[in-house]
């Protein structure tokens, strides 16, 4: 929606027109409604949990499944290498900071069709929506990041060849970026959706095919070394490299790459941004 | 102090375009353009008619220009398809314009619906704050005037319950009671007021007058209710076909709105003999007042004026009235079905059609007329089929108790008493 402050223009608090600004952002605004962002957080958690018999369990049960799964499936049936890490400790790590990037995605990527009802009652900022998801995630993260970090610490007792540095204070960085990058790409996602209905089928899909192609069952250093640049093009793959170096002690991890995944998130989260402030406009239209 | 101004407003949908939803069609589009082939999936009406296609567009409303000043209680009235929620939607931001601009000073709250955002699983209380917040209070805020907002809802004891297992009575009274304690500068209010029982709307009502000139605040109020307009407004703007047409004193600008009669003939599109033609159709009320909508489980009267061009005195004429809505017919009532043939017509004159109790659930309707001469639909003459025209129902406290099914649960109302025999 087209709205500025332009208190000097006759003291009008807002000017609504029909001429579209593509390049505006109104943090103010955002700010103004953070109440209602910590709200939203707190719905989505509270209702989850209020629906389910084991409630927040499952946030335990399910990343510690699908772990045993692709320990069973990848480490010992296909026995991809795992940069001399236990597969079920190189995996969760791979699979519980994956799973922070894919609830963002997934979920911003649901922003329109799943709250056409509200937005087309009432105003308020939309972008507040994908930015509670990207803060409900993060408990969900945070509860399934404390079962990993007993797994790190059951493996280290055990004597594992695993290095935790210092390294790990990177985290919240990486955090940031993968909410980004989720946003952003699930705002694209979200926008395109209000035009094309068929691509939320494909989203499942495509998720899916994104994390085989974002280093979280393999190393990247299964790859020859000259080849890196183009996986790394996908900028999930220096996240997870990254993850799994600080936590795990094991990964390949570059200068550049961790620039060109900064860069390429920074980039992917403005773009999203600025799709999602044209297509909120005139939203409401369409359903 | 002027605080809202719309500047040539207007507010454009392309039809076709909207909603075409899906990829592969556009893809298949795209693809008979390359190849200088018809677009398969252009709308007939502009396939028949290339030079339509600049019709493919459609203004919901254009060119509307006002303002409003601090402490106004702005009604906007029209009928259906006149533009007036379209307006709201746009000043409410939910929608942006097409043409024009408006501006606004001070905090805004619209109110399209009430409970916007309630959620079941939450409780009353966790749900005053979060719907209080979509509204755009702060958390602050909603805390001052919790005591209150409980109050008013008159929910008690069940505010630590999840709204789920509410009636819908109390979920109603609920939702309203956190939109009657926003305190926006403006309040922008869709027919919101048409909830709950009769004694809570004018609890409403009152509670919307007190903030309009106990506080200050300005109000945007569109309604059906012309009787609620009357009283409540201080100015009224009525839309008609998406122009503005009038802006000015409640009493005259209603009075005008109801004195267009209720339906607006495409004359071209009649059919019959044309030796009697229905004119201006208009409804009343049990007073004989004009109403522009019916009222679920009032009575009222259809009033179907007619012109006698060469009915000669020995002609009987029989009219029926028939009414679609909800995907069916729900009656036809011919005059001769209760003996009634009318011979010696004036010149000009009206039928008059009276319905003791309009027992319908509140929604649109149409409503068709036929009139015939010298026998009944299947034998006599046709004289005058006109178009059908849409009759809008509204809710009322039919039962007493603010609530009634929804169309899912049947077209009819029927009064009855529930009990317990042992």
């Amino acid at each position: 929606m087209q709205s500025e402050t332009d208190r000097s223009a006759g003291g009008w608090d807002r000017v609504v027109s029909a001429k579209s600004g593509w390049l505006k952002l109104d943090l103010n605004e955002l700010w103004r409604y953070r109440d209602l962002i910590y709200l939203f957080v707190r719905r989505d958690f509270v209702a989850t949990y209020k629906q389910t018999i084991l409630g927040p369990l499952w946030f335990i049960i399910q990343p510690v499944l699908s772990t045993i799964v692709f320990t069973i499936i990848f480490g010992q049936i296909a026995r991809l290498p795992t940069d001399n890490i236990p597969p079920f400790l190189f995996y969760m790590c791979g699979l519980v900071s994956w799973g922070y990037f894919a609830d963002c995605l997934n979920r911003s990527a649901g922003t329109f069709t799943g709250n056409a009802n509200i937005f087309s009652k009432v105003y308020f900022p939309r972008l507040s929506v994908p930015i509670a998801n990207a803060i409900t995630n993060l408990i969900t993260f945070g509860i399934q990041f404390s079962v990993f970090l007993v797994v790190l610490g059951y493996f280290t007792w055990k004597g594992a060849p695993i290095q935790t540095s210092w390294r790990v204070i990177v985290l919240p960085l990486l955090l940031l970026q993968m909410a980004m990058l989720g946003i952003g790409f699930g705002c694209i996602v979200s926008s395109l959706t209000t035009r094309y209905r068929d691509l939320a089928m494909l989203m499942g899909f495509f998720v899916q095919l994104w994390m085989y192609a974002s280093c979280v069952l393999f190393p990247l250093s299964l790859y020859p070394k000259e080849w890196h640049w183009l996986l790394v093009l996908n900028p999930m793959v220096p996240v997870i490299e990254s993850f799994r170096f600080a936590f795990l002690g094991a990964g390949t991890v570059e200068a550049y790459q961790l620039v060109s995944g900064a860069v390429a998130s920074l980039v992917i989260f403005v773009v999203g941004v600025v799709v999602f402030r044209h297509v909120e406009r005139t939203f409401a239209d369409t359903i | 102090m002027q605080v809202i101004e719309a500047d040539k407003l207007g507010k454009r949908y392309r039809l076709g375009v909207i909603n075409r939803g899906m990829l592969y069609k556009d893809i298949q589009s795209w693809w008979a353009r390359i190849r200088g082939k018809e677009d398969p999936n252009i709308p007939v009406h502009v396939a028949q008619n290339p030079a339509a296609v600049r019709g493919d567009e459609f203004w919901a409303f254009r060119d509307v220009s006002f303002s409003v000043g601090q402490g106004e209680i702005l009604g906007i009235i029209g009928r259906n398809g006149a533009g007036k929620s379209t307006l709201l939607k746009v000043l409410s931001q939910i929608t942006a314009p097409s043409a024009g601009n408006f501006k606004l000073k001070g905090r805004v709250a619209s109110l399209l619906e009430v409970g916007t955002g309630f959620h079941g699983e939450l409780t009353g209380r966790e749900n005053i704050f979060l719907n209080g917040a979509i509204l755009g209070m702060s958390r602050a805020e909603v805390r001052s005037r919790f005591e209150e907002i409980v109050e008013f809802a008159e929910v008690g004891k069940f505010i630590d319950t999840p709204v789920k297992r509410y009636s819908s009575g109390m979920y109603v009274r609920l939702a309203f009671s956190v939109a009657a304690h926003l305190q926006p500068d403006i309040l922008i209010v869709d027919e919101v007021l048409a909830v709950g029982d009769a004694a809570f709307q004018q609890k409403c009502l009152g509670r919307m007058d007190e903030a309009a000139f106990k506080e200050g605040r300005t109000i945007l109020f569109v309604s059906h209710n012309m009787a609620s307009v009357r009283s409540l407004c201080t100015r009224v703007i009525m839309l008609k076909s998406g122009r503005l047409e009038v802006d000015g004193e409640p009493g005259p600008t209603v009075d005008r709105y109801l004195d267009q009669g209720s339906v607006d003939w495409d004359v071209s599109k009649r059919t019959g003999s044309g030796r009697l033609r229905i004119g201006a159709v208009h409804l009343e009320d049990a007073g004989g007042g004009r109403m522009a909508e019916l009222v679920a489980g009032q009575p009222c009267k259809f009033v179907l004026g007619f012109e006698n061009h060469g009915l000669g005195p020995q002609d009987r004429v029989t009219v029926g009235l028939s009414m679609h809505g909800a995907g069916t017919d729900l009656f036809a009532n011919y005059s001769h079905y209760s003996g009634r043939e009318f011979s010696g017509l004036p010149a000009r004159g009206a039928f008059e059609f009276a319905w003791p109790s309009v027992d319908i659930v509140p929604g649109h309707y149409t409503f068709g007329i036929r009139v015939f001469a010298n026998g009944d639909q299947h034998t006599g003459e046709r004289l005058d089929t006109p178009p059908p025209f849409m009759v809008t129902i509204h809710s009322s406290d039919f039962y007493g108790a603010g609530q009634h099914g929804g169309l899912s649960h049947g077209v009819m109302l029927v009064k009855g008493d529930w009990a317990v025999r042992s």
